[in-house]
C-alpha cells in the first residue's frame, strides 16, 4: 500500500480501479517493422483485451438496457473474431511488413467501405460497428494502456492534468473519481469536479502516476486529498465505513430540503447555485437551491464550432429560465480569456492571461458578440426571472457602456415588437480589487453585486490561481479579501443594491457567519453545497 | 451432405443480430456450413462479416449446405432457427 497526497476538491470517497487517461492519437501511422510475428502477437493480445472490455460492457448493458440492446456487444466480440477480418490484418502485416495498428486501420477501412457501399441503409450503418471495434483494437495496442472511456465499468480516472474541456467530456456515469498529478485546487477543472459531485484530488504529484497502472486498486479521499494505491483490507474496510457515513450525512441533508435558510435568531439569506450548463439544472433543483446565482454562459461558446447564434443562445437561456419557474436566474455574460481559449475567437496568446484581454473587455471591444448575447438574454427575459451580470468590471465607464448596450438592445427589441422583461436586473461581478474599492461609485448604477472570490483572491493577493506552486501562499481568508467584500456590501446596501457571493468562498462554512454579519444577501455555491450550507446557516446565532 | 433452401420472411433480413446468433449456433456443431444467395458464390456461414455482407433481405432465398459428422442435427437446428427468427 502506498499513500499519495494532493488537494481534495470534492469531499467524498471513492473506492475502485484506476484507469489512466490517455489522449488518444487519432491518426494511425504506417511504420515498417522487422518482425511480423511480433506484430501478430500484439494483435492477439489487443484482441484479448478488447474482448474483455466488450464483455464487461455487454454485462453492464445487459443489466441496464436489456438483452436485446446488449446483444450488439456480443456481435462486436464475434466481429473481432471474424476470420476474414483477421486474415486481412494478418496478410497486411505479413506482406507489407507494417505495424499492427496500420494493418487494423486499413482492414477497418476496407470492411467499413464494403458495408457502406451496400444498398441497404441498415447494413450501411454496420460500417460504424467495424470502425468501432477497429478503434477499440487499435486503442488496446498502445503499450501503456487504453483510454479509460473504452471500459464500461466505473473507474477512477487518473491523468497528468485534465483540461476543462476534457473534464466536461468525461461521462459521469463511468467516473468514480478523478485524480490529477498536477493542477491547482482553484483551477476550472477542480471547480467542474465539484459541480459534477465527483470525488476528486488534484495535484497528487507525478510519482503517483508512475505508481499505478490500469486496474490498480485505489481509494480516493476527497476530504483529505489522500490516495491509497493497492490499499490493504483494513484500509478498505475503514474507508467503506467512511463512505457509508458520508451517505448517511447526505441522507440527513436531504431532510433539510424545503427548509428555510434562516439563522437561529431569524436572519435570512438566499442560497443559490452556480452552474455551467443547461445539463446541471437537475442538480440545482435536486439540491433545493433558491435560484441560480451564477450561470456561466461560456459553455455555449465552448461547445460550438463558431459563434453561437442569437437563436441558439436564446433557446438555452429560455430553457434555464423556464426550468427554474420564476426563481431568480443570474446569467453572466461571456467570460473567456487566454486561459479559456476558444479557437474561433482567435485570441492572441498572452503571457499573463489573468490580466489580459478577457471577459467584458472582449465584449466591449467586439460589440457584435456582445449584442448577440444581450439580444438573446433580453428575449429570454420574458420567460422567467432573469438577472444579467457582467464580469471583470474595473471602472464606472465600463458599467455605463454595458448599460448603454443593454438599453440599445431593449430599444431594438421594442421596435421589432419582441417581448422582454423591462425589470430585468443588471448586476456586476466584484472580482477585481478596483471594483471593490470604488463600489460606492458602482452600486448606484446597478441592481446587484456578486463577489467572485476566486478572481478577487488572485488579484488581491497577486497569486495566479492556475499556478499550483502558489497554493501555500493563497490564504483565502486573508483580511484584505474580507475587507473588500465588507466594503462592497456596505456600499451596495447604502445604494439600494443587494450583494451576493458566487465564488468558492461562499461555500466555506468557516466564513458563513462572517458573511451573515456583513449582511450578504445571497450565497451562490455549487449545487452539492447548497444543503450543507443551509445546515450551517440554521446552526448559527448572530445575537 | 444436407441441403435446404429458405426464403426470408423477416422484414430486415439477415441483419447483425440474427447473423451473429446464426454463426453462434453453427459454431456449436462440427459440421461445415455454407450459405449461398442466388447469383452469388457460396460463403462459409460462420464468416460473420461476409454473411452480413451478403445483404440477405426479405424475400431472398438462400441455400444452406451442411457437411460433417453431425450434419443431421446441425441442419435441423439451422432450419429451426431460420423459421423462428427469419
Amino acid at each position: 500500500m502506498t499513500v499519495f497526497k494532493g488537494k481534495g476538491v470534492y469531499g467524498a470517497i471513492a473506492i475502485g480501479k484506476a484507469s489512466i487517461f490517455k489522449r488518444r492519437d487519432a491518426a494511425v501511422r504506417r511504420e515498417s517493422i522487422e518482425d511480423p510475428a511480433k506484430e501478430l502477437e500484439r494483435v492477439e493480445a489487443a484482441k484479448a483485451k478488447a474482448v474483455e472490455q466488450l464483455e464487461k460492457i455487454h454485462d453492464k448493458a445487459l443489466k441496464e438496457v436489456g438483452e436485446a440492446n446488449a446483444e450488439i456487444f456480443e456481435i462486436h466480440i464475434m466481429m473481432l473474431d471474424d476470420e476474414d477480418y483477421n486474415d486481412s490484418i494478418k496478410s497486411i502485416i505479413e506482406t507489407q511488413k507494417v505495424n499492427a495498428e496500420y494493418a487494423v486501420a486499413v482492414t477497418s477501412d476496407n470492411f467499413a467501405e464494403m458495408f457502406a457501399s451496400m444498398d441497404d441503409a441498415y447494413m450501411q450503418a454496420r460500417s460504424a460497428d467495424i470502425k468501432d471495434i477497429s478503434n477499440r483494437l487499435i486503442a488496446c495496442m498502445s503499450d501503456d494502456g487504453n483510454t479509460f472511456e473504452g471500459d464500461g465499468a466505473k473507474t477512477i480516472v487518473c491523468a497528468d492534468d485534465l483540461a476543462p474541456s476534457e473534464t466536461v467530456s468525461l461521462d459521469k456515469d463511468k467516473v468514480l473519481a478523478f485524480v490529477t498529478a498536477y493542477g491547482s485546487s482553484n483551477s476550472h477543472t477542480a471547480i467542474l469536479a465539484r459541480n459534477m459531485n465527483i470525488p476528486a484530488v488534484i495535484g497528487a504529484g507525478e510519482e503517483f502516476l508512475k505508481g499505478i497502472t490500469d486496474g490498480s486498486m485505489l481509494i480516493v479521499d476527497g476530504h483529505t486529498g489522500e490516495i491509497y494505491v493497492s490499499p490493504d483490507e483494513e484500509t478498505i474496510k475503514r474507508y467503506t465505513e467512511k463512505q457509508e457515513a458520508d451517505a448517511r450525512k447526505k441522507q440527513l441533508l436531504q431532510e433539510l430540503k424545503g427548509k428555510e435558510n434562516v439563522t437561529l435568531d431569524g436572519t435570512k439569506i438566499n442560497i443559490f447555485a452556480n452552474i455551467g450548463g443547461v445539463g446541471s439544472i437537475g442538480a440545482v433543483l435536486a439540491n433545493d437551491a433558491g435560484g441560480i446565482g451564477l450561470f456561466r454562459s461560456e459553455f455555449l461558446y465552448l461547445e460550438s464550432e463558431d459563434y453561437p447564434t442569437e437563436e441558439q443562445q436564446f433557446t438555452a437561456y429560455r430553457k434555464v429560465l423556464e426550468s427554474m419557474a420564476g426563481k431568480k436566474v443570474i446569467i453572466r455574460t461571456l467570460d473567456i480569456g487566454a486561459d479559456k481559449q476558444i479557437d474561433y475567437f482567435k485570441l492572441d496568446k498572452e503571457d499573463n492571461p489573468a490580466l489580459g484581454f478577457r471577459a467584458i473587455r472582449i465584449c466591449l471591444t467586439r460589440p457584435e458578440i456582445f449584442r448577440t448575447q444581450l439580444r438573446a438574454l433580453y428575449r429570454a427575459s420574458a420567460f422567467g426571472n432573469l438577472g444579467i451580470m457582467f464580469p471583470m468590471i474595473t471602472s464606472v465607464s465600463e458599467v455605463e457602456k454595458c448599460i448603454a448596450a443593454c438599453d440599445e438592445v431593449k430599444k431594438e427589441l421594442k421596435s421589432e415588437g419582441i417581448k422582454y422583461n423591462e425589470d430585468t436586473e443588471i448586476g456586476i461581478m466584484i472580482e477585481t480589487p478596483a471594483a471593490a474599492v470604488i463600489s460606492d461609485r458602482l452600486a448606484p448604477l446597478v441592481d446587484f453585486f456578486s463577489v467572485g472570490t476566486n478572481d478577487l483572491t488572485q488579484y488581491t493577493l497577486a497569486c495566479d490561481r492556475q499556478n499550483a506552486k502558489l497554493e501555500s501562499f493563497v490564504d483565502t481568508h486573508h483580511e484584505a479579501i474580507l475587507r473588500l467584500i465588507e466594503l462592497s456590501a456596505k456600499n451596495a446596501h447604502a445604494n439600494g443594491a443587494w450583494i451576493g457571493i458566487c465564488g468558492e468562498l461562499g461555500a466555506d462554512p468557516e466564513l458563513t457567519e462572517t458573511f451573515l454579519r456583513m449582511g450578504i444577501d445571497e450565497l451562490s455555491v455549487s449545487p452539492p453545497y447548497v444543503l450543507p450550507l443551509r445546515e450551517k446557516v440554521r446552526s448559527i446565532n448572530l445575537k | 451432405m444436407k441441403q435446404f433452401t429458405y426464403t426470408i420472411k423477416d422484414e430486415v433480413g439477415i441483419h447483425a443480430r440474427p447473423a451473429g446468433n446464426l454463426v453462434k449456433l453453427i459454431k456449436g456443431y462440427s459440421s461445415t456450413v455454407t450459405i449461398e444467395k442466388e447469383g452469388k458464390p457460396a460463403i462459409n456461414a460462420t464468416a460473420l462479416m461476409k454473411l452480413m455482407g451478403l445483404g440477405v433481405k426479405c424475400g431472398d432465398t438462400v441455400k444452406f449446405s451442411i457437411e460433417g459428422d453431425d450434419e443431421e442435427a446441425s441442419a435441423k437446428a439451422i432450419e429451426e432457427f431460420m423459421t423462428a427468427n427469419l
